[in-house]
C-alpha cells in the first residue's frame, strides 16, 4: 500500500543544514494500522508530511497505492491528496463554517454536486456519532468531538490512506481513548489503512497491529507490536517500554 | 438661520456619501487583491515567490508615504483621462481611491495573517489550490477582521473626502471650506462637522455590530 525507500530530508536554516530524515525505508500494507513513535524532535511529523507532501523530501521515494507521490507535478499532487485523509493534533477545522460545513469541505474541492455533498455529510457524521451536532460551530464543541470533526473530515471523500499526525495528544486520556476506538472501528469496518504518529506507548498499545521506532531521524526498529514489545532491540524502544512499566507500577499502586 | 441651509447640507451630504462609497468599492477592489497576494507570496505560503512579495510590498510603502494632497496633484492627470474632468465628486474619487488602495491592502494583509497556519495547511492536504484557500479559507475565517478593516478604510476615506473638498471635489469638506470658513457662515461650518461626526460614529457603529455577528457563532461556547 505504502512503500517509503531511502526518503531523506533536511532543513536549511540560518545557523547550517539539519536532517530531519536519514534513509527511511518502510513497508506498509493495506489495512495496517501502523504507528511511528518516537521522542519529540524524532522527525515524525516530517516523515508524515512527507507522505502528503506537505514537507518535500529531498532524495528518495514514495509509493501510495501504486502511485509514486514523489514523481507528481502540481496539478496530480493535489489530485493524489484528496484521497490521503489527515488529521491533526490541533484539529485545524474551520471556525467559520459548522460541523457539517466543515465537513463538506473536501467534498467542495473536489467537486461533489450539493445534493451528494449533503447526504454524504449525513453518513458520516453518523459514523462519527455527530449527527446531533452538525449545525453547531466548532467553538461550540469539546476537543474530543471537534477531532470527530476532523475524522469525519479526513475520511468523507473516501481516502485510500488517514494519516494521523499526533491526533489524540491534545486529548485527555479517556477521550484519547474513544478517539483512538473510533479509529480502530474505521480500520476495521472500511478496511483503512491508517498511519499515525505518536510520543505515546498507550496509542501504540492500544490501537497499532505494526510499530516503527524513530530517533534522530533514522528508523531504529520495525515490526509486530507484539514482537517489537516483547523483544525491543532498540535503546529507544527499551526505554519507551521501561517508562511504560513504571507507569503501569504506578498506576497498580506500587 | 438661513434657509439656504438644509439644500446645501443635503447636496454636500450626498456628494460626501457618493466620494465614500465609490471609492471604498474602488479601494477593495484595487486593494484586496494586493493584500491577499501580499499574504500568500510570502515565505511559507501557498503562493511563496519572495521577490513578487517585495515588489508588492515597496509599491505598498511607496504610495502610502505620498501626502494626500500630493496625491492629488499627481493624479490630476490620470483623473482627466478617466473622468474627463478634474473637478467634482467622481473625478476626486480617482485620487482618494488610490491612496486608500495600499491602507486597506496593508489592512487586510495584517488580518488575513491572523488566519492560523494550520488551517491553511489542512486545506492544501485535501488539494485545495492557491484560489480555493484565499476564497475558502483566508477571507472567511478573517471575515470579521475584515469588516473592521473596511469599516477603517471608510473613516479614513471619509477625513480624505474633505482634503480633496478643499480643491473642488464638492462634499461636506467644500462647504466647511467656502462657506462656514470663506464666509464666515458658522452656522454651515457648525453642520457639516456635525454630520461628520456623526456619519463617522454611524459608519463603526454598523461595522462593530456586523463584525460582532460574523464573529458570534465561532467564539461563543455552549
Ligand atoms: N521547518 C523546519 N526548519 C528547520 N528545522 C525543522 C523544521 N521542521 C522541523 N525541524 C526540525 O526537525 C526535527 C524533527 O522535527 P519533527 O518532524 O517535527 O519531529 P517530531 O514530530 O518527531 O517531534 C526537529 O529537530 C525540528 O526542530
Ligand atoms: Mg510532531
Amino acid at each position: 500500500m505504502i512503500t517509503i525507500d531511502s526518503l531523506n530530508k533536511l532543513y536549511h536554516t540560518p545557523r547550517g543544514t539539519f536532517t530531519a530524515l536519514r534513509d527511511v525505508n518502510l513497508q506498509i500494507e493495506k489495512g495496517d494500522v501502523f504507528g511511528i513513535i518516537g521522542l519529540s524532535g524524532a522527525g515524525k511529523s516530517t516523515l508524515i508530511r512527507c507522505l502528503n507532501r506537505l514537507e518535500e523530501p529531498d532524495s528518495g521515494s514514495i509509493v501510495i497505492d501504486g502511485r509514486e507521490i514523489t514523481r507528481l507535478a502540481t496539478h496530480d499532487l493535489r489530485e493524489a491528496r484528496k484521497k490521503i485523509g489527515m488529521i491533526f493534533q490541533h484539529f485545524n477545522l474551520l471556525d467559520a463554517r459548522t460541523v457539517q460545513g466543515n465537513v463538506a469541505f473536501p467534498l467542495e474541492l473536489a467537486g461533489w454536486p450539493r445534493k451528494e455533498i449533503a447526504q454524504r455529510v449525513e453518513e458520516i457524521l453518523d459514523l462519527v456519532g455527530l449527527s446531533d451536532k452538525a449545525g453547531n460551530y466548532p467553538a461550540q464543541l469539546s476537543g474530543g468531538q471537534k477531532q470527530r470533526v476532523g475524522i469525519a473530515r479526513a475520511l468523507a471523500n473516501h481516502p485510500e490512506v488517514l494519516l494521523s499526525d499526533e491526533a489524540t495528544s491534545a486529548l485527555d486520556p479517556q477521550t484519547t481513548s474513544s478517539i483512538l476506538e473510533l479509529l480502530a472501528d474505521i480500520n476495521r469496518k472500511l478496511g483503512l489503512t491508517i498511519v499515525l504518529i505518536t510520543h505515546e506507548m498507550s496509542v501504540i498499545k492500544q490501537i497499532c497491529s505494526k510499530v516503527a521506532v524513530m530517533d534522530r531521524g533514522e528508523i531504529v526498529e520495525c515490526g509486530a507490536v507484539q514482537q517489537v514489545f516483547s523483544a525491543p532491540s532498540s535503546a529507544t524502544m527499551k526505554l519507551f517500554l521501561e517508562h511504560s512499566a513504571l507507569l503501569q507500577g504506578y498506576g497498580a499502586g506500587i | 438661520m438661513h434657509e439656504d441651509l438644509i439644500p446645501m447640507l443635503l447636496t454636500g451630504f450626498g456628494e460626501t456619501l457618493y466620494m465614500v462609497v465609490l471609492s471604498t468599492v474602488a479601494a477593495i477592489v484595487l486593494g484586496l487583491p494586493l493584500g491577499v497576494l501580499v499574504v500568500i507570496t510570502s515565505t511559507g505560503h501557498v503562493l511563496e515567490s519572495p521577490r513578487l512579495n517585495r515588489v508588492l510590498g515597496a509599491l505598498i510603502n511607496v504610495t502610502r508615504s505620498f501626502p494626500f494632497i500630493i496625491m492629488i496633484v499627481l493624479l490630476l492627470p490620470l483623473s482627466r483621462f478617466l473622468v474627463g474632468t478634474t473637478l467634482g465628486a467622481t473625478a476626486a474619487s480617482v485620487p482618494l481611491s488610490i491612496a486608500a488602495a495600499p491602507f486597506l491592502a496593508r489592512i487586510i494583509e495584517n488580518s488575513l495573517k491572523e488566519v492560523d497556519r494550520g488551517k491553511v495547511e489542512a486545506a492544501l492536504a485535501m488539494g485545495a489550490t492557491p484560489l480555493q484557500i484565499v476564497r475558502k479559507v483566508l477571507i472567511p475565517e478573517a471575515l470579521s477582521s475584515l469588516v473592521l478593516g473596511v469599516t477603517l478604510a471608510v473613516i479614513t476615506i471619509t477625513g480624505f473626502t474633505a482634503t480633496a473638498g478643499a480643491i473642488g471635489a464638492g462634499g461636506l469638506g467644500s462647504l466647511a471650506i467656502r462657506y462656514g470658513y470663506m464666509r464666515y457662515r458658522e452656522d454651515v461650518m457648525f453642520a457639516t462637522v456635525l454630520i461628520l461626526v456623526i456619519f463617522v460614529q454611524g459608519v463603526q457603529w454598523s461595522g462593530d455590530r456586523l463584525a460582532r455577528r460574523i464573529n458570534r457563532n465561532q467564539h461563543r461556547l455552549g
